[in-house]
């Protein structure tokens, strides 16, 4: 599903605080894969996701996803197959916009937005219905701007949101970094179950260790732009939580 | 009497820029100076071409493309050279200045004895009632044509692309392309402001925009604040609200004037008169917080 080859990422080149955030990474991760990423500050996690989302380009390499070469594509073209969750709840909704009229759009992720209203009764009830299967009594306030929900609800929304349209990969970028530890539970619950139910080819950066030994079909540790750590899902199911902690002391 | 529905038919010319303050500045998060240049760019088009005697169904297309070329170019310098946006529509303001010079040959247009949109239907027999119900029936079209764009699949990425950049982007809109046409929209909208009040007092000149942008602003702002006293999320009232917020600006003009004050010091008077209504609702919650 997404092939890296030979990906590099510098930024600040030739200046005197130039980082090396990604060196040179071959990466395959399959369709169906949910992929845990690990690894301290800086050691590159977040540009490897900003690569294969398209926020920023790579110097050298090339990026595949569903074999089709996206290296040089902007990240608005990307959103074809990809959705993605912000680790600041903020960046995943439009505040001042209402819950519906971000469904709506995220219902039309991989569509051009036309000059049609999009947002009928037929439209409303499918949401109404989707967001009560998140048992957070938020199906009665569609006309609510996003801006009023919790972080922890903001976040189970763009979950929800991101699979209203085809979507083929979920990125995941530190999703319950900003939440109280019930919300964080709640909000990986929720896309371990939506990347189950949709077949999702899934990438989590997570500092949660714990979070990282429960969920997910591969594991990944990166330390200074490069894979240090490679886990199948067998090899994942025989380390002991102990073995991660050890991998970062 | 008659003073006061001039300036109520001022407020509804002044429609258009409020509108486009309001799509630039509070969806698209982009303080948009360019709005000098295009009001006059429109009021130049306008009496250039009439005074040619081109139809007037081609006078308002026109105008819109000249305001939406203008709006545009401030978006390309903003998003793809990466320049400031106030920077970005001070250029632009500027250029547009020698455009309009150029465009007129002097400084100054008079229409006489020109067509005008407010002699195209006779409902009243005096000029001013006549020209206030088609202005009003003109703005109430302009405001539904906005108030419908923004419900639509396309206006509600325009309005995300000004409130969460990332997301939109991540929802597959190209945000750069965006804003170029959200400035285009805006500017045709000021430029629209600049036909209107042309046609209204019977001149177009080249300094007529100067300082012009204070207007949608306070308009904006006037409308802002009942809007966020209501807790107004409506699309369609909340432009109704701007556009009354433009009705009162220059309804308490007419009465800065009418109670005696010098009309040299008029600009003085706006300045101020947007710094209150600006800091009001800051100074109340304040005393609320103590």
């Amino acid at each position: 599903m997404i092939q890296l080859s030979q990906i590099s990422k510098t930024f600040n080149k030739g200046r005197s605080n130039q980082v090396n955030a990604v060196n040179g990474i071959n990466l395959n991760i399959s369709a169906g894969e949910f992929v845990v990423i690990v690894g301290s500050n800086g050691s590159g996690k977040s540009t490897l996701l900003n690569l294969i989302a398209g926020s920023i380009y790579a110097d050298t390499g090339s990026i595949n996803i569903d074999d089709n070469d996206v290296t040089k594509l902007p990240d608005y073209k990307r959103s074809k197959w990809i959705a993605r969750v912000f680790q600041n709840p903020l960046s995943g909704t439009a505040p001042d916009l209402s819950i519906i009229d971000n469904f709506r759009l995220a219902a039309i992720r991989t569509k051009p937005k036309g000059l049609s209203i999009g947002i009928d009764e037929k439209f409303k009830q499918k949401v109404r219905e989707q967001i009560a299967a998140l048992n957070m009594g938020l199906e009665t306030k569609l006309d609510q701007p996003m801006g009023t929900l919790s972080g922890g609800q903001r976040q189970a929304l763009t979950l929800l949101m991101s699979v209203t349209d085809t979507c083929k990969i979920l990125l995941l970028d530190e999703p319950t970094a900003a939440l109280d530890p019930r919300s964080a539970d709640m909000v990986m619950r929720t896309a371990d179950n939506l990347i189950k139910q949709f077949g999702l080819t899934a990438i989590l950066i997570t500092h949660n260790l714990k979070d990282a030994y429960n969920y997910g079909t591969r594991l990944i540790q990166m330390s200074e732009g490069a894979v240090i750590h490679n886990l199948n899902t067998d090899e994942k199911l025989q380390i002991t939580q102990n073995v991660l902690f050890e991998w970062f002391s | 009497m008659d003073f006061y529905l001039t300036a109520l038919i001022q407020g509804l010319c002044f429609a258009g820029i409020a509108l486009g303050i309001y799509i630039s500045m509070k969806i698209f998060n982009i303080p948009d100076i360019t709005t000098d240049g295009s009001y006059t760019l429109g009021g130049v088009v306008t009496s250039v071409l009439l005074t040619h005697q081109q139809p007037l169904y081609i006078v308002l297309p026109a105008v819109m493309l000249a305001g939406a070329v203008a709006g545009a170019f401030t978006g390309f310098i903003h998003t793809k050279l990466k320049i400031n946006a106030l920077l970005s529509g001070i250029l632009v303001m500027t250029a547009l200045y020698s455009i309009n010079l150029t465009l007129m040959g002097r400084s100054n247009i008079p229409l006489i004895g020109t067509a005008s949109l407010f002699d195209v239907l006779h409902i009243s027999s005096s000029p001013n009632n006549n020209t206030f119900i088609i202005l009003a029936a003109f703005v109430v079209l302009l405001a539904a044509i906005i108030s419908y764009l923004l419900k639509t699949d396309f206006g509600l990425a325009m309005r995300a692309t000004g409130n969460s950049e990332t997301m939109i982007r991540a929802l597959g809109v190209n945000t750069n392309r965006m804003k170029i046409i959200g400035l285009a929209l805006a500017n045709a909208l000021t430029a629209t402001s600049g036909y209107l009040m042309t046609q209204f007092q019977g001149f177009a000149d080249i300094n007529m925009g100067i300082g012009i942008v204070i207007i949608g602003l306070g308009s904006v702002i006037i409308g802002e604040t009942i809007i966020n006293w209501f807790g107004i999320t409506s699309a369609w009232i909340s432009l109704a609200l701007v556009i009354g917020g433009a009705i009162v600006f220059q309804m308490v003009l007419a009465v800065t004037l009418s109670i005696g004050v010098d009309a040299n010091l008029l600009k003085l008077v706006t300045a101020i008169f947007v710094l209150l209504i600006v800091s009001l609702p800051r100074l109340a919650i304040k005393n609320r917080v103590l």
